[in-house]
Formats: C-alpha cells, structure tokens, sequence
C-alpha cells in the first residue's frame, strides 16, 4: 500500500514528507529529480518510476509534485487518483493548492494526511467526514479557538464513517435550502488545416452544490437522457436506477460536489461553435513569415460565444512578431514563445482578424514544425450536447428548496492544425 | 495566525527552547510546542531528541494534543524503543474508552508503533477491538493485524489473529468486510502459499455484497480480491460479471479499471455465442474510452492497459480509433503510448485517417515523438498491406523534408518493409541512396548498407556506395561494421568480377585489425566459407529470407494471459509479469485466465496443473535448478550425436555437430541485420533430413506384438507405457512446451516427446541432449523436426535412445536431465522415465539358474513392497508383465497363495529377482525383489505397480 508521500516543488525542495508505514530515506526522491532533469516540462515527468526497491508514483498538480513511495505491488491508479485526492483535499480546505498554503498549514495537513490514511489504506477521503473530524480553519473559529482554547478536532465519530451513505453527515441544518445544478460541457476537438473535423468529442460535468437541511433524497431526470451513453456517477447514485429509468436518484453529499461525468464522441452530435481561417507561413529563404488568424462563430445554437482566446506555441527560433488584432489584443512572450491573442467577444457581423509578419533569428532555418492554434471559448447558457434538465424532485424532507440549474459550454482541448 | 510561524526559530537554542515550552503549564503553550514539533518534523527536522517532553504530553483530554503525540510517537518510536514503552500504558487505557474513535485511535497507532516491546502489548486491545462492537473500531483493528503482521508474522499466526481476521469477512458492516479484504491481501503476498483468501462461492457473494455499499477504495480491494476467483462454470462467471459490470461507472478510474480487470478474465470462461458476451464486449469500451479523459498520469496507466486490452480482444475498442490521436500539448509520455496503440487497431478500414495523423505527427516538435511516429507509419505497411505503398510514399514525402532525424527513422523503417514485401518497392532505392551522406546514426546507416548489399545487383554503384563507407570502417559502430561486412561480402557474390579487392579488403579489416570477436569471427567464417567452397558461401549468405511479420511487436500469448490477469497493476504498467520485478513479492502466484469449460467442469484439468494453476516454486523441481552445473555437464558431451546403436552415417552427424557449432554465429550472422530471424533455419534444418531412415522411421506397436509373439507366450499384451506429461511448460521456455513420455517398441527404447509452439515466432533448429544419466542413455539420433515448427503448432517426435552414452549415478535412479536447443535458446528440463524401458527382451532365466542366483544374493539385499488394490488372477498378471518384458519363471501354489518367480534383465546386464505373492480375494499383493543392485528395487517396485495396474 501507499508507503509515503512526498511534495516537491518544481525547484525540486522536498517541503512536506509522510510516512504511514516505516521511514522512508527522501533520498529515494533522487531518482525523481533525475527524471525531471530529463523531462521538458514538468508535465513530462513519467508517473511511474521504478527504483531498485521503491516505486515512485507522482502526479503534477498545481504546479507541484504529489509524489508517493510504495514498496509492494499496488494498483497504480489506486495512488494516482488518491494523489488526486490529497491535492482536493487541500483545495477544499485552504481555498487553494499552493506551496505557500501548505506551509502555513503545515500541521493541519499533516493531521488530515494522517486521517486519510491508515497504514496506507484509505481511511477517510470524503471531505464531509474530514470536515467532521478536522475543522477547516476560518478566521472566526481560529480567534474563538485561541479565546476559549478549544481545538480544530472533532471528538466525537464522524458520522458519516460508518453509514451506508458515507458521503453525508447526519443532522445537517440549513435557513435556506437550496440545490444548484451546474451542466458544464467541455469540447475537445482537432480541427485539420482546412477546418475539418478531424475528432471532437465532449466531456461534460454536472456539478451540484446543494444545501439541504436532513436527509433529501432527490431525482433528477433530464429531456434527452438517450444523449448519454457513457457517464460516471457519484458513488451517492442509484445505478439500478439509471439503468431501469435513466434517472438520477441519490442522497447528495452536503456542499459542493461532482455528481456526473459523461462524454459525448458521436461525431454528429459534437457541434463546433467556431471556424478559425489561417495561414501561418515562413519565407523559403528563412528569414521571416507572415501569420493571419481569423475566427468566427460557427454553430452557436444562436447563443454569443465569449471569452475567445487563440494560443499559438511559435517555433523556438522565432525572434519577434510584428501583429495588428482588429479586436482583442494579443501578448507574445519571447522566452517561452507563446503568442497569446485575446478576442473577448466573438461578433458575427466584424470577424477579428489578426495578422502581421513573423520575424526568424539571423541565420536560423526555415522552421520545420507547424505551430498548432489552442483555442479557449465560453458559452453561456447552453450545453452544445444539447443536454436539458427536466426536472428535479425531493422526497423524504417536507421543506421546499429553491432550485437552479446553469449550463455553460467551454473549449477543453480545442486545437487547430496548420 | 498560519503554522508558517513555527518555522521562523531556527536557532541553535531552538530544541531548547521548545523543551520549556512542552513542560510548560499552560495547556495552550503546551499544544502550540507540540505543533512546532511536528512542523519542525515535516520537512524532515530530527525532533527526536524531545521524546520524553513529548511523551509526557500524551495523558490528555484534548483529543488534538492526543493526536499530535501520536504522530509524533508513529515517527520517532523505532528510534527511542525504550522511551516508547513508556507510552503503553496510555495506549492500553485508551482501547478502553468509551469513546469508539479513541478505541479505534489508540489501537491503530500502537500498530504504527514498530516496537517490539509495544507489539507485545498490543495483542490483547487488539483481540477485544477485533470483535469491538462498533464497527469502526473492527475496520481499524483489521487493518491493524496487517501492521502487525508486517512487524512480526509469527505473532499473528499465533495469536490466531488471521482466523479472526478471515471471519470478518462475513461481517455486517460492508466497510470492514472491505477493509478485512484488504489486510488479508496484503498479508497474502507475503505469504504465497497460504490459503488466506480461500475463495468459494458463499465468500465471493459476500464480497459481491459488500462491494456495493463499501467505499470506493473498499471496492479496489474487493474487486481486486474477485479477480483472483475461478468461477465453477460459466453461469457463475456470467452472475459474476454481471454483479461487477455498474463499477463500470464508478467515477473512481481505479475502480474501472479493477472492474475491466475481472471483467476481462472472467469473459474467458463466456461462450462467444452468448448474448451476453456481446452485451459484454459493448459495455467495456466507453468506460475506457472515459478514462482517457481523466488526468495525464491516469491515461497513461490507463493506456498501458488498453495496450494489453487490445491485444488480448481488439474488437472491444476498434470503433474508437480517434480517442486515441494525439493531442499537441499531451505530456509525452501519453503521446507515446496513444502511438502504439494507434498502430494496434489500425486496419484496412481506418488505415487512411491513421496514416493522415502519423504524417501529421512526423511534423511535429518533440524528437523522440517524431521518430516514433515515422516508425509507427513504417509498422503499418508492414500490418495492413493493402495500405502499403500508401505508406512508402508517404515515407518517401518524409524523407524530402531532409529532416536529419526523420530521414533516418524512415530509411530503417523502409528497411523492414523490404523485407515484408521483397521485390515490390526497389525502385524507391534511388531515392534513398541521394540521402547517404546525411545519415549519421549507427541504425540508420546499418539499414542502408544492408539495402544495398542486399539489392546490390540492382545498384549499379553499389560498389562505390560500400567503398565509400570503408573508409572510416574502424570509426563506425560494431552494428554497422558487422552489415558492411555482409554486405560486401553479398556484393561479392553477386558481382564477383568487379568487387574482389573489395571483398579482401574488408576481410582483413574485419579479421586483422578489430578487437572486436564478433567482427573477427564473422569475418573467418566468410572467409573460409568463401575459400573451401563459394557455392556453399553463396547458398548461405544469400540464402532466401523469410517475410517478417507484423506481429513481431506483440506480447507473448501465455506472458498476454499472465498481464490480463494484472490489469491495473504494476506489472500491467511495465508489461512484465510481477515475478519479474516486484520486489519482497515472495513467491508471486502466476495467475492465468481461466479456461472456457461447460458448466460443473474444473476449469484446469489435473495433469496439468503444475504448469498453469499451481504456484510456480511447486513445479520448479521438474525444471534443473542449478543450470550453471548442467551446462557444464553438457558441455562436456560432444554435442554430435552419438553414433552407436546402428550405423549412423557419419556425414549427418557432421552436418548436426556443423549446424551447432555455426548455429549461434550464423545465426547473428544473418539474422543480426533483421532483428534476429531465422534464417540459417531454413538452410540448416533441412541437414537433419539426411538422417538414416533406420532409426527415425517410427516402429509401430504392431511389430512389437509380433516380437512378443515370438517371445512365446502368445500373449498380445504390449509393454506398459505411461502417459505422456508435460516436462517443460511453456512459460519456462519462451514459448515451447514440451510434453512426452517413454516406450520401450521392439526393443528400441524410445522417447517420445510433443513438441508445442505458444510462441509468436516459429521455431527451427530443435536439436536435444541429455545429461550424464545412471543408466547411460543417450539419444540415438538427433531430433527429427524437418520443418519449422509454427505458431501454435504440434509436432509429434520420437527419439530412438540408446543406452551406451556415460553413466552418473542420479537420484532418483531415474531421473534424466535433458537439454533442447532451438533457435531461440537452451532449455533444460528433467523427467523420470519408467525403467520398465530398460527391461531386455533375453531376459529368460533357466529355473535352476534363478534359483541358484536367487540363494545367491544376500538377504540384505532383498526388499519387500506391498501392491495395494489389485484386481489380477496371476496368470493376467504374468501376461501384463511379460508385456513389459518381465519373464515368469515358475508359478507355485501354496495354501491358495500363488507365488510367482519372476527375473528382470536390465540393459545394463543387472539381474532383477521377484517374487510375487498374490492370495485369490485379497486385492493386495507382496512382492520381494532381489538384486545385486538394490538401489534399482524402488524403481522396479515402481514398474510393478504401474504395469499391474494399468
């Protein structure tokens, strides 16, 4: 099982170690370092490292290594996504996932890694019964603690450990109760050089956060559920359920949690709301190149797209650009050649355009790579699937909550190749 | 207020310091000194030398101040064993609270306690929390016996604490059903031969139970813990599958992928035509496909077990192609693997868009990612062959580019799809030949030199060419030194007119001036080969290839079947079986798939249980442990054949003891150039056929009734002979099983083997040898495998013996160690032959002389054996064994007791005496044997029973 966890900062400082099991030596971190002398980036870093007597499973998150030591045949992915887990774990109780945080609540975290683990068994990764056992910190609670000198630590069993529905602690009270539902779709595609499809696919997420006084067991049932063939649940939902009746029946966790993953890879049902016209060319001789970049909306459901953002990673013997946006404007960054042109939003009527000439170092060939266009987009209101809410019901509590979905649409991996 | 304060002391007086403050008063002064300790401990500060101060703090309501001590205690307990003690008390009180999460605290920090003192002490909290009526309590205590077992075993098993432990599985509570899987499991890879997680079908609907309510880390375990089941029958696997098929989607990945695993496996037992199958097969793509879009370091595990997945059952994802193109800002090491995978479902149907991503790659930033992917559109010619010549112009628009790296990866991988499809596409050669002077990588100018060798009749200046790389013969690498020199020697025996300075000239570069002895011995061979007789030079170096084949690249069925059964895993991840390289997995239990059987059949038929369910060290002893010394000993032997029994014509055994000299080296020779082929096989193998017809041609069992006939007794009763087993899995030997048995057919002895191919390759160039044995026996011939043996396929041999070859004593007296060599490597093995094999057919004795030979022989000598459950009269009983050339010498009748007198003359002239009582209605016999060697008497003994019952 997991041995150890080490946090490590793209520098390479080890600045948090622990170790359910017996001491490991951080010298085990070198064969980590050396990888990560080896990779690019460090997102290059293989997760899976093997050493003369430890596996080193890591994941980048946040701009830090979760790196784990086992010693025994475990399944990978069981570290990973725990990895994954202690990243959240830290996000949900310091607001962020920084080194500076982890830091300041040195001790909290180490409780709380203390708590997750057992011997390197998961004990309690639900933040709710987390929460339970270790308050999360909030000013007002660290000036009553220091006033009355009581503790951060819950005395009594969580009581979410033990029931059927781990996930939700008992006796859960709110003024107003409340359930929102937020459907947000993702389009990951690659567009070919003449705005082909060459694959797109859509990752979408229902997220709820849900204030509910008791127990509520809800339902939720959406228009169209034939559009989802492929989804993951919230260990809180009934899959006998969806499986009988394509509904969604569950008793939520308390707060802020994910309720469904799905994904939607029927080429014809993946609309793409932008074309994206482009020419980035260099000059046979290697001395320059132009580029010329226009975007417009596409299949938009008529809604507006907004937040438009085009990335280009230029070739690294590019010496500097000289552009001119017709909306928006654009950054280029001449350590990491990252040409960055920010559009806002997207007008059908006047098409942004961006287009200038690329300037090469002296002497420097013609570049052999074509440079790929990341584009970043936002949708309000709609989920390009065309996935729609029907209707949510509440049994089991007499109140009435108030209730609200939110759909946004956004570009996951959207990239066009020239 | 942040803990970031606590590091701001780094003083020298700091251990000082905090010191006061732990022994301070004040409570809150007390915890906040406790809380730097920590703080100064998770960076890695020794803090160690405050255990006292700290210990002391331990005696405290405040539940906070109780868990940092603990933490504190977990860390530095090893260090300061008798300060620890002192904490024990507390500890003892403490699994006494009221409170179940003190109980449950307490129990599971002094198991972190690697103590052993404190061990000592922990075994009776531990025993009453094992059956503490809170549940939490129990999951925490199971745990725990994992952590003590992991500190000292023999406490556990004598506490008792695994029974316990295995009763929780039938416990209420799903979480401790989880957690009692999961301590059992760790517990059981260190024990490998335990039955710890003794799986029947009440448990695993427990467990099946249990994994629906139990946490998602809970149903890791559990499902984990099913793939290890066998189910009876289909209908089990199928109820099975069914109850494990909803984790599918389980947002957890590590769920999935546990859930695919026993998925996977437990398929294997599902008839294809089912329904359900298909059902099946349909369900198990989109939570893959899901798991692509998780977090890198999750697609990359992922991938590696899709790669496995897809081999194993192709159709499951070949609808998906397109989730796998990469996409530019992938971390690498998830390009690298999509890649392969790519190149595993591509087919004729998806072959153009695969192609249309690969160009698109070629183009991209990353070296080694370009290069993989020139190599991948080079793997699809040689996959696909409709799309083929798509792929060589789109190699050949490559190598315009004059991309220094790109050219070179696309002139290796043109290299192998000339040998795919010979004579198909030379004319591109000209092309490539523009590109020589750019080529600086050893691989890629070792791919050139062998195009031109190999085509050098088709270049004209293929001369010039090689002359151009001689040169700077003594720079390149050994990999291009060795290609130039085949293939000026190729050249040579094309042109032969044009090339001869040529040809002299880099034999003595090759054998006066390299240090290198592969190069030197190279170099010889061509040379004498080229001086004794050029005829023979050219059937061998230019000797027609055979096609390499797509599959090359594939994992190993039996090493595929092993990683199925590992999804998930480390090993899955390195595609290596855990054996390989799991350290401290003492005794890794190989698992297999399971076998597809109708319902209420055993899924492993028993005689072959060593080789597939049994735990690898149990079926070691038939494999020769101690290899090194055997090879000596083979060594030793001449490897020729020996040439006794019968007349072998010495030309043949010059051609077996030329084809074993030459093997390797000629071997490497030819085959080096393509990534080790066979094809001194096909000029070789053909030698053995030369053999005398005498002694291959196989001896029915019909001419050996007719000795016996003539024996006189009349009986058509033939020599006993056991049924064949298997002597060498095919998991100890790349691939090639090895079953037989032996038989004794009109007086020849005779091995007869089963030779079986589970490798991707075909195998040639069997040849076998044995040891030095107690009875002298030798292989009277080489073996008789005439054509290649391919994939999946039987042969069936027989290896006449003699029994002349040199004599070792072995124990068992009839053990044999054997050795066979095929193209792949030398295996060793050793089986026990029957030594009823040995008996000779003159093995008569006059009555007077037995009876005389029979006072002869000391009494010491003599020993009895009992035959149990026999259901013979004797004269059926003296017929069987005559078969078996075992004589009756006389009958008496003594009180309705027959006794037979029996004499036994083994091939190595000792005599065997017997005397066989048998009582009409009594099933048990006696027998009492007599030698002059009484070590042979168990063996006899042996005989007996086996003839007599069967």
């Amino acid at each position: 099982m997991i041995h150890s966890l080490f946090l490590i900062n793209p520098s390479g400082d080890i600045f948090l170690e622990k170790h359910w099991k017996s001491v490991v030596s951080r010298s085990v971190c070198d064969y980590f370092l050396e990888a990560k002398e080896k990779a690019l980036e460090p997102e290059d870093v293989p997760p899976v490292i093997h050493t003369p007597r430890h596996y080193l499973i890591s994941i980048y998150r946040d701009k830090l290594f979760f790196l784990s030591v086992i010693q025994t045949e475990v399944p990978p992915l069981f570290v990973i996504e725990f990895l994954h887990r202690v990243a959240e774990m830290i996000q949900d109780y310091f607001g962020e996932c920084s080194e500076t945080v982890v830091k300041d609540n040195m001790v909290m975290v180490y409780e709380l890694l203390e708590e997750m683990l057992d011997n390197g068994f998961p004990l309690a990764t639900e933040s709710n019964v987390l929460k339970e056992m270790i308050r999360p910190p909030t000013i007002l609670r660290s000036v009553v603690n220091t006033l009355t000198g009581t503790s951060n630590i819950g005395d009594t069993l969580p009581t979410g450990q033990l029931s059927t529905i781990p996930w939700r602690r008992a006796g859960v009270k709110y003024t107003n109760n409340e359930a929102y539902f937020d459907v947000v779709e993702e389009i990951d595609a690659i567009l070919d050089q003449s705005g082909t499809t060459v694959f797109a696919e859509i990752q979408g997420v229902v997220g709820a956060c849900v204030k509910l006084s008791g127990m509520p067991d809800l339902t939720l049932s959406f228009m169209n559920p034939r559009l989802l063939d492929d989804v993951s649940f919230h260990p809180c939902v009934r899959y006998k359920r969806w499986e009988s009746e394509r509904v969604l029946s569950f008793i939520p966790p308390d707060g802020n949690f994910t309720l469904m993953t799905y994904h939607v890879n029927a080429q014809n049902l993946v609309a793409i709301p932008v074309y994206v016209k482009q020419s980035i060319s260099f000059f046979e001789s290697g001395s320059g190149g132009r580029l010329d970049v226009t975007v417009g909306p596409k299949q938009t459901m008529g809604k507006t797209v907004e937040g438009v953002m085009v990335t280009v990673h230029l070739p690294k013997t590019i010496l500097s650009v000289n552009l001119t946006a017709t909306q928006g404007s654009y950054t280029y960054d001449n350590g990491t050649k990252l040409l960055v042109w920010d559009i806002g939003k997207l007008n059908p009527q006047k098409l942004p355009n961006l287009r200038g000439s690329l300037s090469l170092q002296a002497g420097a060939p013609k570049p052999e790579e074509n440079p790929s266009l990341n584009i970043d987009l936002k949708i309000q209101q709609l989920a390009i699937s065309g996935l729609k809410v029907n209707r949510l019901d509440m049994f089991g509590e007499k109140y009435k909550p108030f209730k609200g979905v939110k759909y946004i649409t956004k570009a996951g991996k959207f990239q066009v190749r020239t | 207020m942040t803990d970031s304060k606590y590091f701001t002391t780094t003083k020298k007086g700091e251990i000082f310091e905090l010191k006061a403050e732990l022994n301070s008063d004040k409570k809150e002064k007390k915890k906040e000194a406790v809380k730097k300790v920590i703080a100064s401990m998770t960076v890695g500060k020794d803090v160690s030398a405050l255990f006292p101060d700290v210990v002391n703090c331990m005696q405290t309501d405040n539940l906070e101040l109780k868990k940092l001590v603990y933490l504190y205690l977990m860390n530095y307990a090893k260090s300061q064993p008798d300060m620890a003690i002192m904490a024990v008390n507390t500890f003892v009180k403490d699994c006494e609270d009221p409170n179940p999460l003190i109980r449950a605290l307490a129990v599971r920090t002094m198991g972190c306690i690697r103590v052993d003192k404190i061990t000592e002490y922990l075994c009776e909290p531990l025993r009453k929390c094992l059956k503490d009526e809170d549940p939490y309590v129990r999951k925490t205590a199971a745990v725990c016996v994992a952590k003590l077992h992991d500190i000292n075993a023999q406490l556990v098993e004598d506490q008792g604490f695994l029974d316990t432990l295995k009763d929780l599985i039938s416990d209420s509570n799903p979480m401790v059903v989880a957690n009692a899987v999961a301590a059992l499991s760790e517990i059981a890879e260190s024990h490998p031969n335990s039955n710890l997680l003794d799986l029947n079908p009440q448990s695993i609907n427990k467990l099946l139970t249990a994994l629906n309510e139990c946490t998602e880390w809970g149903q890791i375990f559990i499902l984990d813990c099913l793939a290890n089941y066998t189910p009876r029958d289909d209908r089990e696997s199928q109820s099975i599958c069914e109850r494990v098929t909803p984790r599918l989607s389980h947002a957890n990945s590590a769920v999935v992928l546990s859930a695919v695993k026993v998925l996977m496996k437990f398929m294997e037992m599902l008839p294809k035509d089912l329904d359900y199958y298909g059902t099946l097969l349909k369900k198990l793509a989109p939570p893959l496909v899901t798991l692509l879009s998780a977090e890198p370091e999750l697609q990359y595990v992922a991938l590696r077990n899709i790669n496995l997945i897809v081999q194993k059952r192709p159709e499951i994802l070949k609808h998906e192609m397109k989730v796998f193109f990469v996409k530019y800002n992938d971390p690498i090491y998830v390009k690298l693997e999509k890649l392969d995978i790519m190149i595993r479902l591509a087919s004729q149907a998806n072959i153009a868009q695969v192609l249309a991503e690969l160009k698109e790659y070629a183009t991209e930033v990353d070296v080694d990612f370009v290069r993989k992917a020139v190599r991948a559109i080079g793997r699809c010619a040689i996959k696909v062959e409709q799309s083929a010549e798509r792929c060589v112009s789109t190699l050949l628009d490559l190598i315009q580019t004059k991309v220094n790296y790109v050219v070179q990866e696309a002139i290796v991988v043109i290299k192998d799809i000339f040998r795919k499809y010979p004579n198909k596409y030379e004319s591109v050669i000209a092309t490539l030949c523009e590109n020589l002077d750019s080529l600086d990588e050893p691989e890629a100018r070792a791919a050139m030199i062998w195009i031109v060798g190999e085509y050098a009749e088709r270049i004209d200046n293929a001369d010039e060419l090689l002359e151009s790389f001689l040169e700077g013969f003594h720079d390149e690498s050994t990999q291009v030194q060795l290609q130039l020199l085949t293939a000026i020697v190729k050249l040579f025996l094309k042109k032969p007119t044009e090339t001869q300075e040529l040809v002299q000239q880099v034999l003595s570069l090759a054998t006066q001036d390299s240090d290198n002895p592969d190069l030197r011995d190279r170099g010889y061979i061509y040379w004498r080969l080229l001086s004794t007789d050029p005829v023979a030079a050219k059937e061998v170096v230019l000797a027609e290839k055979p096609l390499i084949s797509e599959e090359t690249d594939l994992i190993e069925p039996t090493l595929l079947e092993e990683l199925i059964c590992h999804i998930g895993t480390l090993a899955s991840v390195y595609h290596k079986p855990p054996s390989a390289f799991v350290e401290g997995s003492r005794g890794v239990m190989h698992k297999r798939l399971p076998a597809r059987t109708g319902s209420g059949e055993g899924t492993e038929s028993p005689d072959v249980g060593n080789v597939a369910g049994g735990s690898a060290p149990e079926a070691a002893p038939s494999i020769i442990p101690s290899q090194g010394d055997l090879l000596g000993d083979l060594l030793n032997l001449d490897l020729a054949p020996p040439t006794t029994t019968g007349p072998p014509p010495p030309t043949s055994g010059m051609q077996m003891g030329g084809m074993d000299l030459l093997g390797g080296g000629l071997d490497s020779l030819l085959g080096g150039d393509i990534g080790g082929s066979p094809a001194m096989g096909a000029g070789f193998g053909a030698a053995p056929a030369v053999m005398p017809a005498s002694l291959n041609a196989p001896v029915g069992g019909g001419l050996g009734d007719l000795f016996d006939l003539g024996g006189g007794v009349g009986m058509p009763m033939g020599a006993y002979i056991p049924p064949k087993t298997v002597w060498l899995p095919a998991m100890k030997a790349k691939g090639l099983e090895i079953s037989g048995t032996f038989a004794r057919r009109a007086g020849v002895i005779q091995m007869e083997l089963v030779l079986t191919n589970k490798a991707m390759s075909v195998m040639t160039d069997f040849a076998i040898q044995f040891n030095r044995n107690s009875f002298g026996l030798a292989p009277a011939g080489p073996l008789q495998v005439l054509t290649p043996l391919g994939p999946n396929q039987t042969i069936e041999v027989s290896l006449p013996l003699s029994t002349v070859g040199p004599v070792m004593k072995m124990d068992p007296l009839n053990n044999l160690q054997v050795a066979v060599k095929n193209n792949i490597d030398v295996f060793y093995f050793s089986c026990q032959y029957p030594i009823s094999m040995l008996f000779v057919e003159d093995g008569k004795m006059e009555r007077q002389v037995f009876l005389a030979t029979w006072k002869d022989i000391p009494n010491d000598n003599e020993s009895q054996f009992q035959i149990q459950d026999c259901h013979l009269n004797s004269d059926a009983a003296s017929n069987k064994l005559q078969g078996s050339n075992i004589f009756t010498i006389a009958k008496r009748t003594v009180e309705g007791q027959d006794m037979l007198y029996m004499a036994i003359k083994l091939s190595n002239g000792i005599w065997v005496l017997a005397e066989l009582k048998m009582q009409a209605g009594n099933p048990n016999y006696t027998i009492s044997l007599k030698c002059r060697a009484p070590e042979v008497s168990q063996c006899v003994f042996q005989c007996y029973e086996a003839v007599l019952k069967n």
